[in-house]
């Protein structure tokens, strides 16, 4: 399966240990994702006035890329894009006169038609099926106790959900498939403190150490996540935990598609130099790395 | 054919004036050439205009009459009557919708309204040139009730039947009446306990003379028509004889099997073989055939029979079918509550102390489980902490159930005012979206909750709730003062949605009854027919309407009751004459149409010609889509008439 891939901003600074995890990973899982030549912003928050169309051009301008690669699907890692990108292509699909409008305006571009699908990397592993993963996963994960946690763009609105928005599923069938031991949390959806981390600190404080507790007071060994925000929110902002709650439990951080990485024996491509909770201690002691 | 036709244009107010060119029209349909009266009036329907119509028949001796005002679901009758009293057929008589069709739908449209207002009523004056003068179909009654479902509804409009001396027949699904309110604690906003108020009715509804009950039964295959239904009725096997079971219970005391009490809402387990309360009417025992030993392995166990002092435990699966000649249908079926599994934010029913309010009423009630002490189901500690949700699966048209359930504000102010009389330190919290408190002493009530029994009310929702310790966490919103509210609660009461009583969509459909798409029964009109079904002769009590609280259900029941005496108040009734009829020299014998007949109304001859029973047509036209010839047609429907009325619409372009 070959499907094109949108990076997007943080995949290539910051989470470059997300991107590139996920294409070895994915490519071992036999989907090649091939980047579109050039891409664009992906339009970051999505914007909810029903007449501001100016702010759905960056995104519908990416799936025109798309549609120019000749690929029927659009493979958005990062959340924010994920839900951003998603969100624009259903306002068009649904709305011709809409789709109209923004292809006249960008008359230099060829007119998108609406075809393509924006995917998250949860929902392509969920469409390979769990059997090959299980199959595939020459390294299980065994006794390792992972907390999934999914934040919020990927299931909220429930128009762009990859699961069901009360009680998603999607990585915890994955996590299972990987040997690993799910640990449940009833606050794997519950909101990160997002962009607060710039100006309230206190409160993202607040709100990672409530949703960190729920998860090792559960037992869990690490937590996994597919966001690069919650990511950051819940690795980089526990430092500010440790200053405010003093004594809060410390647990790494890891996206779901370094676990997979490691699970399919590729663990030379994780790099956690840039974790802030490092897990190597850990991984190495359960003789995973 | 009418060769004098009448127009009576009506302004319905400013309904119709106010948008439409009322003289012009009045005056454009003049000309036509059949027209000799055309005038408008304000209101049509009121006396002076009703007068004004009976005065032009006679005087300008009208042999037709169109009447353009509103929809004719509201007034045909009252302008057919008007003719009729002057002397006029009233199937001469049509109704031209102008309110509905045109003045309401085109507001905005000026003179396009005006060009299609005269259209619809020369459409309309099409159709009555092809009418035929009727005389309505005069039919026999039989005088007795079908009364389906016995919770206070149906045990209400039963008793109020029979006491009027006419027969009711009492269809109960379950093993007893009592329905709902039986499982109730107490009684908004009164306090009045159900055993005080119900058991008595109970009682009078199993023996009055007039009244037959019949107790874990089922309808099963309804034909007929108002007047003279035929009813089958199922009666399902209880495996115990009734004519000899005293209600001694002593049988459940030796039953080896134990499993969660519908009656009790789960919150106890009953035997395989029970009455399910106490009280119950009749106080007879069924046996469970899905959890009986005996009844699964077909040997062994038999200690219910062994003890039994009167032999009644037969093990024999007596099921019983009767038929049952009936004149009118009331459906009392109640309603539900979705179940707290439904809910995964606040826990799917896996945490136990998080449970909906029937099966807190059962906590509460003196009667049930825990005989009114009020413990939570996890480990029996009585909880000091109470959370309840409101609105849980109502008014949530994107996830749930769009509508209001109508009676969980007042219900749940009732169990947090008996919890906190159960538990006098015990804190109860409240999260609601609106308090809907509208009933005769039911603010009231809501504020002595509040301020006698220092209920705290939270407005705002409960988006999680989840175990933390032997706690429950709620997490929720104060939308009033924007804040976060976390509670650390020991039980957590859902105010889950009232839904429609399963099966309701089958009993629907051999009642060939409508239902809203939300499965409420549908009335013939919300403000005018609310206690009649579409399907005439079948009428609608209590919650299967809607949800609705007692006060309103006993009254809706009374109704009801009202309305089935009023049908079979008289010898005959008369049904509308106009029918399918059939051109013997075209029909084929197909028999097409005795396929799509959905009354069963059509059958073929024995001279291979289709024949329409009158009494059982219902007027609705599908055998005459459905046949190859042409041969049926509907009176004063006819194809000529409608192509008529298509001509006059797009006359001119």
């Amino acid at each position: 399966m070959k499907l094109a891939y949108y990076p997007g901003c943080t995949l290539k600074g910051r989470a470059r240990n997300f991107e590139e995890t996920l294409v070895v990973s994915s490519s071992a899982l036999g989907v090649e994702l091939e980047e579109l030549p050039k891409w664009s912003c992906c339009g970051t928050v999505c914007s909810l006035a029903s007449d501001d169309l100016m702010r759905q051009l960056a995104p519908i301008r990416n799936l025109i890329r798309t549609q120019e690669m000749g690929s029927d699907g659009l493979v958005a890692p990062c959340a924010m894009c994920y839900n951003t990108m998603k969100r624009a292509n259903l306002l068009v699909k649904g709305d011709r006169e809409k789709l109209e409008t923004v292809n006249e305006f960008m008359d230099r571009e060829v007119d998108y038609d609406g075809t393509v699908e924006v995917l998250h990397p949860l929902q392509v592993f969920g469409s390979i099926g769990m059997h090959p993963v299980r199959k595939k996963a020459s390294r299980p994960l065994t006794g390792l106790k992972i907390s999934p946690y999914y934040g919020c763009l990927l299931i909220r609105p429930s128009a762009v959900a990859i699961d069901d928005p009360r009680n998603p599923r999607v990585m915890e069938l994955l996590l299972e498939a990987l040997g690993a031991e799910v640990v449940d949390s009833p606050l794997k959806a519950f909101c990160c403190g997002a962009y607060l981390t710039i100006n309230r600190k206190d409160a993202v404080a607040n709100m990672a150490h409530k949703i960190i507790a729920a998860a090792t007071t559960r037992g869990a060994d690490v937590m996994t996540t597919s966001c690069p925000l919650c990511f950051f929110n819940l690795d980089s902002r526990q430092e500010e935990v440790q200053a405010r709650y003093p004594g809060a439990t410390r647990i790494p951080i890891l996206y779901f598609t370094q676990l997979v990485a490691l699970a399919l024996d590729l663990g030379d491509s994780c790099d956690f130099t840039d974790h802030y909770m490092d897990p190597r201690p850990l991984l190495e002691e359960r003789e995973l790395l | 054919m009418p060769e004098r036709v009448g127009v009576f244009v009506c302004h319905c107010g400013q309904n119709v004036a106010g948008v439409l060119d009322v003289e012009k029209l009045r005056d454009e349909i003049s000309k036509h050439p059949k027209v000799v009266h055309a005038e408008d009036y304000v209101f049509m329907c009121s006396d002076p205009g009703q007068e004004r119509i009976k005065r032009a028949i006679e005087e300008k001796e009208l042999d037709g009459v169109v009447v353009a005002a509103c929809s004719p679901t509201l007034h045909e009758d009252t302008f057919r009557r008007a003719a009729s009293s002057a002397g006029l057929n009233p199937y001469l008589v049509e109704v031209a919708n102008i309110r509905e069709w045109v003045s309401w739908p085109h507001r905005e449209e000026g003179e396009a309204a005006n060009t299609k207002v005269i259209r619809v009523v020369r459409s309309s004056i099409a159709k009555l040139l092809g009418n035929k003068a009727l005389e309505s179909i005069r039919v026999p009654v039989t005088r007795s009730v079908l009364v389906i479902g016995g919770g206070i509804a149906g045990i209400q409009a039963a008793l109020d039947i029979a006491d009027a001396g006419l027969k009711v027949y009492l269809v109960e699904r379950d093993p007893s009446v009592g329905g709902r309110m039986a499982q109730l604690s107490e009684t908004f906003p009164t306090l009045d306990c159900p055993q005080c108020i119900l058991t008595p009715k109970m009682t009078n509804v199993g023996h009055h003379p007039n009244v037959q009950l019949l107790a874990y039964c089922e309808v099963d295959e309804i034909s007929g028509h108002a007047g003279n239904f035929r009813v089958g009725v199922r009666r399902k096997p209880t495996y115990v004889d009734w004519e000899k079971c005293i209600g001694c219970a002593a049988c459940m005391e030796v039953c080896p099997v134990d499993v969660p009490s519908e009656y009790e809402a789960g919150m106890a387990t009953r035997k395989a073989i029970y009455i399910p309360f106490p009280q119950a009417v009749p106080n007879r025992a069924v046996i469970d055939s899905k959890n009986c030993l005996r009844l699964i392995h077909g040997k062994g166990c038999g200690l219910c029979a062994k003890v039994c002092p009167t032999e009644a435990v037969t093990f024999q699966h007596d099921e019983g079918n009767q038929e049952l000649e009936i004149g009118a249908i009331v459906v009392a079926t109640g309603l539900s509550v979705m179940e707290t599994e439904e809910f995964s934010e606040y826990g799917y029913g896996k945490l136990k102390d998080v449970i909906n309010a029937l099966q807190f009423e059962r906590i509460l009630a003196p009667s049930g489980p825990t005989n009114g002490e009020v413990v939570r189901p996890s480990d029996g500690k009585v909880p000091k902490e109470v959370v309840f949700i409101q609105c849980v699966g109502s008014r949530d048209p994107e996830n749930w159930k769009p509508y209001c359930s109508k009676i969980c504000c007042m219900y749940t102010a009732k169990q947090a005012m008996l919890y906190r009389h159960a538990v006098p330190d015990g804190q109860a919290y409240v999260f609601y979206i609106d308090i809907r408190s509208d009933g005769k002493g039911y603010e009231e009530f809501i504020h002595r909750t509040m301020e006698e029994e220092r209920v705290l009310y939270i407005r705002g929702k409960v988006g999680k709730v989840y175990q933390e310790g032997d706690k429950l966490r709620v997490i929720g919103a104060d939308t009033l003062s924007g804040k976060k509210v976390e509670i650390d609660a020991d039980l957590v009461v859902l105010a889950t949605a009232a839904i429609p009583s399963l099966g309701i969509e089958d009993l629907a459909n051999r009642l060939r009854i409508q239902l809203t798409e939300n499965g409420w029964v549908k009335e013939a009109h919300l403000k005018l027919r609310p206690l009649e079904t579409l399907t005439s002769g079948i009428f609608t009590a209590g919650a299967a309407q809607f949800p609705k609280d007692i006060t309103y259900v006993v009254a809706q029941a009374s109704g009801a009751a009202a309305k089935a005496l009023d049908l079979l108040a008289r010898d005959e009734i008369e049904r509308e004459p106009t029918i399918a009829q059939v051109n013997g020299d075209i029909c084929t014998a197909c028999g097409n149409c005795v396929e799509v007949c959905p009354y069963d109304a059509v059958e073929l001859s024995e001279e291979k010609v289709a024949k329409v029973n009158e009494v059982t047509c219902q007027g609705c036209g599908v055998c005459v889509a459905a046949c190859p010839s042409g041969a049926i047609s509907l009176l004063n429907y006819d194809s000529k008439q409608i192509l008529d009325m298509i001509s006059s619409l797009v006359e001119g372009g």
